[in-house]
């Protein structure tokens, strides 16, 4: 049988950088096909070039036997192919209808409404996500617009879907859900494609798995084929993370970080202080006030009550430049959007608020380059091209850029937010490790993460966070699911 | 206008700007082409008609930059007219007022005041937006209408000259105070103090690390913010810069063509200026290429007057169709 789509030969660069090399990547009818590989090693270009959003320098795709050019979404779509992206299209304050409703092809100008109920209810039914129709979409969680975005594609009439990190926005208990769906709409004959960086999910739900390296698919293997391993040495060459080495016990000094009874907008009355050498974990459920809680440390809010001291010192009224000459890091959980600029290259955004790069009225480049490559390697990154502009770089090599960049200068106080999320399993190795490395050289870590996991393997001692304040204070013997899940969400 | 296409881009936008302009003409009844061949034999065949290019070039080089070097840090400046009328405003202000001061420091005097009228008029928006009172385009472009109004005030009033009672205008400014003007022409040397103002302009934004910083702040603001970067100053500078510049293409019209203050110091220079730098880009070499175009329109304009006997505010209409052709051709990035 012809397979819903195929791509050989296919060649796109961006600029210096080669970011598809693919020889040949197809989707079968009644095939939910896993696109496996590290950040950056070209997943979301090969996915993007087949729903037309690039056009590939080389190459060929064919559309159920037919040779076509896809030269737009829209074209994409009218073959059928849908994509459904990290960022959900969702109008928030449409209802669940009006935007499964939107998305439909060739309605009449007045909706059969009630009609239209019923097909939609139908399909949610046989897909196993049944919905409420008249809830403004925007109230929903984001699994739940997940749902809506799947569904939106298959009343449109979609038979190939390409679903780009589709598990990023999900809470563990949601992935059950979704993968009742892929079963679902495999056993309709549609077409998914599963791109992804995490190994359980293609080994669970995958029927075969496309494992793509530096732009190129090195491997295509059924599922009961694929072991781990195997996957793990495919997608690193060979190079297996390191298993995971606690740190030996470190020296810590004086407080480097602390906070005395310091309340803003959204914390309230937080005391808690970093040593040197030491990595403070904090936990808490997302929005209780880890975000605030960074930006109070890196300087973009000041305590309305309380003292931020830095090194003894009464660092309260300090501005951001002031507190980033001192020494302080910051890794925030967004840094497309506060910690660099989408316009500007690599080398570029490595020089922004460093004085130790001013050269007469200009920018001591060289140094920079050499600092840069430097940074990069004691992270044991594979630089990306300095001079490419930031924004043309993957999500995960963004990530790992400001990492670089923040980790570079040699801090004495590190703030991170949940400097793994997003990035693959041997780059999030790479970064605890040099956390482990900053503390081991006397920074201060304050390290907060959505894992326990990696929480507990790094911290010398973890705060739990709660609604803005402190809601439990843990010692790594005291390290404990069940415990400090209990002062996360507050059990009595 | 470099070699990679972009001159005979320009080329082609011009081309299909000035057919629009005078099928336009021809189906009012003018006559496009013998207008076209007045306005080149004026241009090209007398010294004033040449050189008039280049004393219009001036102003709309100073009051593009007003507009260009705010717009890097993603501010909008549409105050560029204002800035005009106040620069000239405060330069008369010195010029009468230090009158008895040595020659050699009333120049220099007088154009440092057109500096500051036209900075302090862009610094009151700078200052709205950055306590975050108001958006800047909204009071700039507001502030338009009150500076011709302080303009008025003085000429009706105070600085009213006793020799013309009929006609409002300050007394005629000390031969010391004006600009150098070539003989023969009115072509004055405020238009090296604009090329002066854009070559450092683009030696600043290409190759310091202020003009680095101007496009980390105009391509993430927030970010800048995070890391550090003095966003409010950039705010600040960068609108008092643009504001002083438009204020010094004031002065020189006060200085060196009219040689007083009158009403009407600027024939809107400062509204055409905003098209030059929209239209130019963050590119040294197209404001000026955009401004000598902008000029020649205002030439095409004076020779319609005359010649074809239609208001100069048709130029408005040249003007448009060639911010549509530079539409249809797709803006450069």
């Amino acid at each position: 049988m012809e397979p819903l789509i195929e791509a050989r030969h296919i060649v796109k660069r961006f600029g210096e950088l080669v970011a598809n090399e693919v020889e040949r990547f197809e989707v079968r009818t009644g095939e939910v096909h896993g696109l496996l590989g590290e950040n950056g090693a070209g997943k979301t270009t090969l996915s993007k070039i087949l729903y037309g959003f690039y056009q590939p320098d080389a190459g060929e795709i064919r559309v159920g036997g037919a040779l076509v050019r896809i030269a737009t979404p829209a074209q994409a779509r009218s073959l059928g192919i849908g994509m459904v992206f990290q960022e959900f299209s969702i109008v928030p304050a449409l209802s669940v209808f009006e935007n499964i409703a939107l998305f439909m092809r060739a309605l009449p100008a007045v909706l059969p409404r009630a009609a239209l109920e019923r097909r939609i209810a139908e399909v949610a039914d046989e897909l196993g996500m049944p919905m409420a129709l008249e809830v403004p979409a925007g109230a929903l969680s984001a699994g739940a617009q997940q749902k809506i975005e799947i569904l939106k594609q298959v009343l449109a009439g979609m038979r190939v879907l390409i679903l780009d990190e589709p598990t990023k926005v999900l809470a563990p208990q949601e992935l059950t859900g979704l993968f009742g769906t892929l079963a679902a709409l495999r056993a309709r004959g549609y077409g998914v494609v599963l791109i992804t960086h995490k190994l359980r999910e293609v080994l669970e739900v995958a029927d075969r798995i496309s494992v793509m390296r530096k732009g190129r698919i090195v491997a295509v293997q059924e599922r009961a084929a694929a072991t781990e391993a195997g996957l793990l040495a495919l997608m690193f060459e060979g190079r297996v993370p390191l298993a995971d080495a606690r740190g030996g016990a470190r020296s810590m000094g004086g407080k480097a970080l602390e906070l005395r009874g310091v309340s803003t907008d959204a914390l309230q009355q937080l005391s808690l202080h970093v040593r040197e050498g030491e990595i403070l974990g904090v936990a808490g459920i997302a929005g209780s006030g880890q975000r605030e809680l960074g930006a109070l440390i890196a300087g973009s809010t000041r305590p309305r009550r309380g003292t931020r001291l830095l090194w003894g010192e009464d660092a309260s009224r300090w501005s951001i430049a002031r507190i980033r000459q001192s020494g302080v890091a910051f890794v925030p959980e967004n840094p497309l959007e506060i910690a660099c600029v989408g316009e500007l290259s690599v080398a570029e955004n490595f020089t922004l608020g460093e004085r130790r790069y001013r050269s007469g009225l200009g920018i001591d480049w060289p140094r920079v380059h050499a600092d840069a490559q430097a940074a990069f390697a004691r992270l044991g990154f594979r630089p990306p091209p300095l001079n490419a502009a930031l924004r043309t770089l993957s999500g995960g090599n963004v990530q790992r850029v400001v990492m670089a960049r923040e980790l570079g200068k040699q801090p004495r106080v590190i703030v991170a937010l949940y400097p793994t999320r997003g990035l693959d399993v041997r780059s999030a190795q790479a970064v605890r490790d040099s956390l482990r490395a900053c503390a081991a050289q006397g920074a201060a870590v304050l390290l907060v993460s959505e894992e326990l996991e990696e929480l507990f393997e790094l911290s010398d001692r973890l705060v739990v966070l709660r609604q803005g304040r402190l809601a439990g204070e843990f010692e790594p013997s005291a390290f404990a699911p069940e415990a400090v899940g209990a002062a996360m969400v507050h059990v009595h | 206008m470099s070699t990679d296409g972009t001159f005979w881009r320009a080329a082609w936008i011009g081309l299909a700007a000035f057919t629009a302009f005078g099928l336009i003409l021809g189906i009012a009844g003018k006559h496009p082409l013998q207008a076209y061949l007045d306005t080149g034999a004026y241009v090209l065949g007398s010294l004033e008609g040449f050189t008039e290019l280049f004393v219009r070039m001036g102003p709309l080089v100073m009051a593009a930059l007003a507009v260009a070097i705010p717009a890097r840090i993603g501010l909008f400046n549409v105050g560029g007219e204002g800035q005009i009328y106040m620069g000239a405003l405060f330069a008369t202000g010195a010029a009468l007022h230090l009158a008895q001061a040595p020659s050699w420091l009333l120049l220099p005097a007088t154009i440092a005041a057109g500096f500051i009228g036209g900075a302090i008029w862009a610094l009151i928006p700078a200052l709205m937006r950055v306590a975050g009172v108001a958006n800047e385009a909204i009071t700039t472009l507001l502030l338009n209408y009150v500076a011709p109004l302080a303009v008025a005030y003085q000429i009706f009033g105070p600085w009213r000259s006793p020799e013309s009672s009929s006609y409002p205008q300050s007394p005629r400014l000390a031969e010391a105070a004006t600009l150098p003007v070539l003989p023969n022409t009115r072509l004055h040397a405020g238009l090296l103090i604009a090329l002066a103002c854009l070559a450092v302009f683009a030696y600043v934004f290409h190759r310091t690390r202020w003009g680095l910083e101007m496009r980390a702040i105009g391509g993430n603001r927030t970010a800048s913010q995070h890391l550090g970067l003095p966003v409010r100053a950039y705010v600040l500078l960068c609108m008092a810069l643009g504001g002083g510049i438009a204020g010094l293409a004031g002065m020189a019209e006060v200085s060196a063509i009219q040689g007083r203050l009158v009403a009407e110091v600027s024939p809107g220079y400062g509204y055409m200026g905003f098209l030059v730098a929209w239209l130019a880009g963050p590119s040294a070499r197209a404001i000026a290429g955009m401004a000598l175009l902008f000029a020649l329109i205002s030439s095409v304009g004076d020779i319609l007057q005359i010649t074809q006997r239609v208001p100069f505010a048709v130029v408005n209409i040249l003007m448009a169709a060639i911010l549509f052709s530079v539409l249809c051709a797709g803006r450069r990035r």
